[in-house]
């Protein structure tokens, strides 16, 4: 039996290497890459801590979490098609519009 | 040897190693598809876990169809390489190296200091039937109907948004 707590470091470690990703890389489809990869440690998180109490609450909620990154994908790849039209890239560091 | 850790040994080390994929691959389709091999070995994670319905969704959900969202979303902006950046060392990649194992590091101290006695029931709670759907059915239409009916009218106000948002005229 896995004790609870690497099953919490790995995801620890998967969300730190979402956010590496969400601070450093400039492609915005990339950037959207990680935030799925930060939402699956949170998952990760919600399974393990489910399966340690031994409630199904826990399988409920990352039902949900995965219903919400459906959305988010479908609505942010949506604008990165609007901005790639109107701008011609998607390098978010030559995105300045709402920058002051 | 335990089987189950050495099982969780081995999708965590392939799970690491193709999120680091995700983040270095130079082109976006290198990304995607590291992507998916992440999602699938955290779905043989879920399943050390018991949750199996859970991994099923997994698959076919974010391994199905969101990830062929985003790969037909790359073949439609025909992206090549990404400014060939390389390996350098510029201050924002600095930042971000010492912010993310700074929470790694608070996370990692914070874990080890939970209490793993007497607050978890532990495996002898989980009964016959845990993970599988008709449980997690039964669960989601008595206590959770009402945020169940709240995401499916999220995903409605997506797909419409998504529509109106990548219109090229309004």
């Amino acid at each position: 039996m896995v004790p609870i707590s690497y099953y919490l470091i790995l995801a620890a470690a998967l969300f730190c290497m979402g956010m590496f990703g969400v601070l450093v890389r400039r492609n915005a489809l990339v950037v959207f890459m990680c935030v799925e990869l930060m939402l699956n440690a949170a998952n990760l998180t919600f399974l393990a801590f489910a399966k340690a109490s031994g409630d199904v609450s826990g399988h409920v909620s990352a039902f949900f979490v995965i219903a919400v990154a459906a959305a988010e994908a479908s609505i942010g790849l949506a604008i990165v098609i609007a901005v790639f039209r109107s701008r011609g890239t998607i390098n978010i560091e030559e995105i300045r519009t709402m920058k002051h | 040897m335990n089987i189950e850790l050495v099982l969780f040994g081995a999708f965590a080390l392939l799970t690491l190693l193709s999120a680091g994929l995700v983040i270095f691959a130079r082109s976006p389709i290198s990304s995607a598809m590291s992507l998916v091999a992440t999602f699938f070995f955290l779905a043989g994670i879920y399943v050390l876990l018991w949750a199996h319905t859970v991994a099923v969704l997994q698959v076919l959900v974010y391994a199905g169809a969101i990830m062929v969202l985003f790969l037909f979303v790359i073949m439609l902006l025909n992206l090549g390489e990404t400014s060939s950046s390389g390996p350098r060392m510029t201050i924002s990649r600095i930042a971000g190296g010492a912010a993310a194992a700074g929470l790694l590091v608070v996370l990692v101290m914070a874990i080890w200091r939970m209490p793993t006695t007497g607050t978890f029931t532990g495996a002898q709670a989980v009964q016959s039937g845990f993970g599988t759907l008709a449980v997690i059915g039964q669960t989601i239409y008595t206590k959770w109907l009402l945020p169940f009916e709240a995401v499916s009218l999220l995903l409605l106000v997506g797909m419409v948004g998504a529509v109106v948002v990548a219109k090229s005229r309004i």
